[in-house]
């Protein structure tokens, strides 16, 4: 499979409880299990059914995702920062794998 | 206000129209979306308001419908929305996406980007942490559906 590339933006400085917007995007085929190969075959489900959002170890943000999620999942949501700290981002793909990032922002 | 018979048989047309387009509308949910459904509200009865689903009225290409909701509420950690989910009827399954949200987040707002196999009615559903559920619907014309192939 295409290497699975794990992107997220969001500000890099926030004032002290400021609401920030984070956008985060992987690429991934989210291959749903509802589609046939040329020769009729199924092809697997095989989708990333998870994802997180930890500002420094505690939880923000977790979505569970279906297969009627598009290819490269794109994720849009906010956290509310009160101090300087840590994103952690994770993927959990049906095969097991986890994708993981990390992002930080400073509160002045 | 009195009606000739001819003016008669036109309101109760239209009345007669409306109740079934309202009753279709209220029905075509499938069983395994009101299964899904269930599943998640436990059985609270869901109230309109507060909670705002946005997708296109027509969608060109199924597979990847942009969809966003969000939904009113001070976030604390008292009163907040515990969690999302997006279901639409007329996708083999209908299960979409839950976003689960914490006093962190802020705002009970998030958006993705979704597969719709055709023109169908999206539903979106909000657990609030007192157990309350508030649901809004939107129609989506999908010009292309995003689902097989």
């Amino acid at each position: 499979m295409a290497k699975v590339k794990p992107r997220v933006k969001l500000p890099k400085k926030a004032e002290k409880g400021e609401i920030v917007t984070i956008k985060t995007l992987i690429s991934h085929p989210m291959e749903s299990g509802q589609r046939k190969d040329k020769s009729g075959n199924v092809i697997p489900r095989q989708i990333i059914n998870s994802f997180k959002c930890e500002f420094n170890g505690k939880p923000v943000f977790a979505c569970d995702m279906d297969p009627a999620i598009s290819a490269n999942p794109y994720l849009e949501f906010t956290a509310k920062v009160e101090e300087s700290g840590t994103f952690a981002f994770t993927w959990v793909d049906d095969d097991g794998s986890v994708y993981t990032t990390e992002e930080k922002i400073t509160v002045e | 206000m009195t009606f000739n018979r001819r003016e008669a048989l036109a309101v109760a047309a239209g009345a007669l129209a409306f109740a079934v387009t309202g009753a279709r509308i209220a029905w075509a949910a499938a069983e395994d979306t009101k299964k899904a459904l269930m599943d998640f509200t436990g059985g609270a009865e869901p109230q309109t308001g507060r909670i705002t689903l946005d997708a296109p009225e027509i969608a060109e290409n199924g597979n990847t419908v942009p969809v966003s909701v969000s939904v009113e509420s001070p976030m604390t950690a008292e009163d907040y929305v515990e969690s999302v989910t997006i279901l639409a009827e007329g996708n083999p399954s209908p299960a979409v996406a839950t976003f689960h949200f914490t006093a962190m987040s802020g705002e009970a707002a998030a958006s993705t980007r979704m597969r719709l196999a055709k023109t169908q009615n999206v539903i979106a559903v909000a657990k609030m942490s007192d157990g309350s559920v508030f649901m809004d619907t939107k129609e989506v014309k999908v010009t292309i559906g995003g689902c097989g192939g």
